[in-house]
């Protein structure tokens, strides 16, 4: 019996400890997230970041959803979200077209839907509250910005003698390709001497790279500049320059996309120039909004990934913080 | 014209013509196509290029060539370099000093007894169980890639181990070491196949595999064997594949090869069929599929329409292998003589 009396205590104690914790934190948030799947290094590091941001945050209750790449699921798990009443549902769209309907119903639930990285089509753009991720067009702009920085530091573009520079194209008709394409191209406006020589694409893989670089590096002894559309690609045509018996990062300039570790590393030992960030870490940003959310602040159309341009100057002292 | 009706009755003479062909464009169209220079005490070139670029599908269709000889085939040998690569880059570790995590022949071995079980896995799926080698290659085709994208937990590997860079990388006597492997292949694989009746025993099972067993071959075990082999080739392809580019990439790794390596053993004069099969004219396929992309590339088609570039010269030299079409081309010159 006097057991069984200590333990009661015990239990009412306790009881009356949470009851107490439960009345002080505030009013938790659901947050429904549905992600594409796992295709790439890239996703896998955004899911991570989305749902550890979320689980460190007590207020905040997530259901995650991975719809391996297919629509269908999707749809359905956004409907279970709007069944389950969560409070705001953050969604990554495989494709761009056929979410209308299931957009509707979650506007008639007045639930906030927050795209991440990959939007729906301009149609139902009114359906979604706003847009978080990188703006591809924008990298390709710092990578020829960061380009017209070095040159003029290097005494290298006198404004008049041709400078000759070879692309790495990414997977052709991939919005990552088209867009830091584009972005590049911008840049090339303002500088009338600089000329894109070759481009060909590599497929965002290293091994298509360096195939295509060695290449390129037969063919033409003129090559000053590498833009690749992404780090993989860059690392490829290194070990290619390499090859060739050149030194990658000053007889050639080599400029990337993503900043994944190995670019780090290939710039602190001076083989790589420049990496422009395209960040998966998404999740602290995407918390931030949520939080705006429920403070009832208005969240902007959209939201721009905080992106940085890495070099020589500053690489060695990011690569021990990099995770990805 | 003896002579001539039987150099073009020898099955390696069209694949050969067909290399000969682009060659010649390169010669005259690419230009520095076929400079040679010295750089760091061993060739540098196109051609050089070719050999090392092409060595990953030399090896794959040395393994699919005697699959495809037994009426079957193998849709999963990119899946299982990509397998391959995942496991030596796993043992070998991403040091940034270049430590390797376990020594790196037990690394290789290792992905080479796990590209192995892969193949074990195909033939008892295709020998025991009888399903259709398209279906039960299919399977590891899909599934080997979520396989290596576990064993490199997603990401990708990078290696700095030096060592490892000679398969890939490597030069032997001023050529690129890769090349001596698919020599090595190529060369152990005719002498088992042609000089013992091995060769003959795949050969009769791809024809009539009912009367080869009446003749006393036990055809489900050869079966058996030949995926294994296949599995082991496309092990040592991966282990090429990650030297290199000296990383790992689960996703992306042998996107694609069994296609180009299928294209490879068919080119050489290798019937889908089955029967009879031609390890050197694999070889030269091999060569086929390698130079139209380096040709690609060093000549600068843009990438846009690069694949209907390629899907226009496999298309031709693929006619030009068809005994039919050459018959009905050549008769539409009166020359019915070549028809037999």
């Amino acid at each position: 019996m006097k057991n069984g009396k200590k333990v009661l205590v015990v239990l009412v104690a306790l009881m009356v400890l949470f009851s107490a914790a439960a009345m002080a934190a505030p009013k938790t948030w659901t947050v429904g997230f549905s992600q594409i799947g796992t295709e790439s290094e890239w996703r896998t590091a955004d899911t991570q970041s989305v749902t550890s941001a979320i689980g460190d945050d007590p207020t905040l209750v997530l259901i995650y959803s991975d719809a391996q790449q297919k629509q269908e699921n999707q749809i359905k798990a956004i409907r279970t979200f709007i069944a389950r009443k969560v409070n705001v549902i953050l969604f990554t769209a495989l494709v761009e077209t056929g979410y209308g309907p299931v957009l509707q119903e979650a506007a008639k639930a007045k639930i906030p839907v927050i795209m991440i990285d990959r939007d729906v089509q301009k149609a139902d753009r009114a359906l979604r509250l706003t847009i978080m991720g990188s703006d591809f067009v924008k990298e390709g702009e710092k990578a020829g910005t960061w380009l017209a920085d070095y040159l003029k530091k290097q005494g290298m573009d006198d404004g008049s003698k041709p400078i000759n520079i070879v692309e790495l194209q990414g997977t052709t008709g991939s919005a990552p390709a088209i867009d830091r394409k584009t972005g590049f191209a911008n840049i090339m406006k303002q500088h009338a001497n600089w000329q894109i020589t070759r481009s060909q694409t590599g497929n965002f893989t290293t091994s298509e790279g360096k195939a295509v670089m060695e290449a390129f590096l037969k063919a033409d002894k003129t090559i000053q500049v590498l833009y690749a559309h992404n780090d993989g690609m860059a690392l490829g045509a290194i070990q290619a320059i390499k090859e060739a018996g050149l030194k990658p990062g000053k007889d050639i300039i080599v400029i990337g996309v993503d900043s994944v570790k190995g670019a780090f590393q290939a710039i602190v030992d001076g083989e790589m120039n420049c990496t422009v960030e395209c960040n998966p870490l998404l999740g602290p940003q995407a918390v931030q909004a949520i939080n705006d959310l429920r403070a009832g602040k208005k969240l902007p159309a959209k939201i721009d990934t905080i992106e940085g341009v890495f070099d020589a100057t500053n690489a060695a002292a990011a690569l021990p913080t990099r995770q990805y | 014209m003896a002579w001539w009706k039987s150099l073009t009755r020898k099955k390696i003479f069209w694949p050969l013509i067909a290399l000969g062909v682009l060659m010649l464009f390169n010669l005259f169209f690419t230009p520095n196509f076929f400079r040679f220079e010295i750089k760091e005490g061993h060739l540098y070139g196109n051609v050089i290029d070719i050999l090392k670029n092409g060595a990953p599908i030399m090896l794959l269709a040395v393994g699919l060539t005697l699959v495809i000889a037994t009426k079957g085939i193998d849709i999963s040998v990119g899946s299982i370099v990509a397998i391959s690569a995942g496991v030596v880059a796993m043992l070998i570790g991403g040091d940034l000093h270049g430590v390797p995590k376990y020594p790196i022949p037990y690394a290789m071995a290792a992905a080479l007894v796990v590209s192995v079980m892969c193949g074990m896995w195909n033939g008892m799926l295709v020998a025991r169980i009888g399903m259709q080698p398209v279906i039960a290659t299919l399977i590891l085709l899909v599934a080997g890639r979520g396989i290596a994208m576990v064993t490199t937990n997603a990401m990708i590997v990078w290696l700095y181990a030096k060592p490892f860079a000679l398969l890939g990388q490597g030069y032997l006597l001023g050529l690129p070491f890769s090349i001596f492997i698919v020599a090595g292949l190529v060369l152990m694989t005719v002498i088992i196949t042609r000089r013992t009746a091995l060769g003959l025993f795949i050969e009769s099972v791809g024809i009539n595999p009912t009367a080869a067993r009446f003749t006393g071959i036990n055809a489900k075990n050869l079966i058996f064997w030949v995926y294994t082999f296949c599995g082991f080739c496309a092990g040592v392809s991966g282990l090429v594949v990650c030297s290199t580019v000296m990383s790992a990439d689960g996703n992306n790794a042998g996107v694609g090869y069994e296609m180009d390596a299928i294209l490879a053993v068919v080119l050489g004069g290798t019937s889908m069929n089955g029967g009879k099969f031609y390890l050197v004219g694999s070889m030269v396929g091999a060569l086929i599929v390698q130079t139209l992309t380096t040709t690609i590339y060093a000549f600068g088609v843009p990438p846009e329409i690069a694949q209907v570039v390629k899907a226009l010269v496999v298309w031709i030299v693929s006619l030009l292998q068809s005994k039919t079409f050459r018959s009905m081309f050549l008769g539409m010159f009166g020359k019915k003589e070549l028809s037999v």
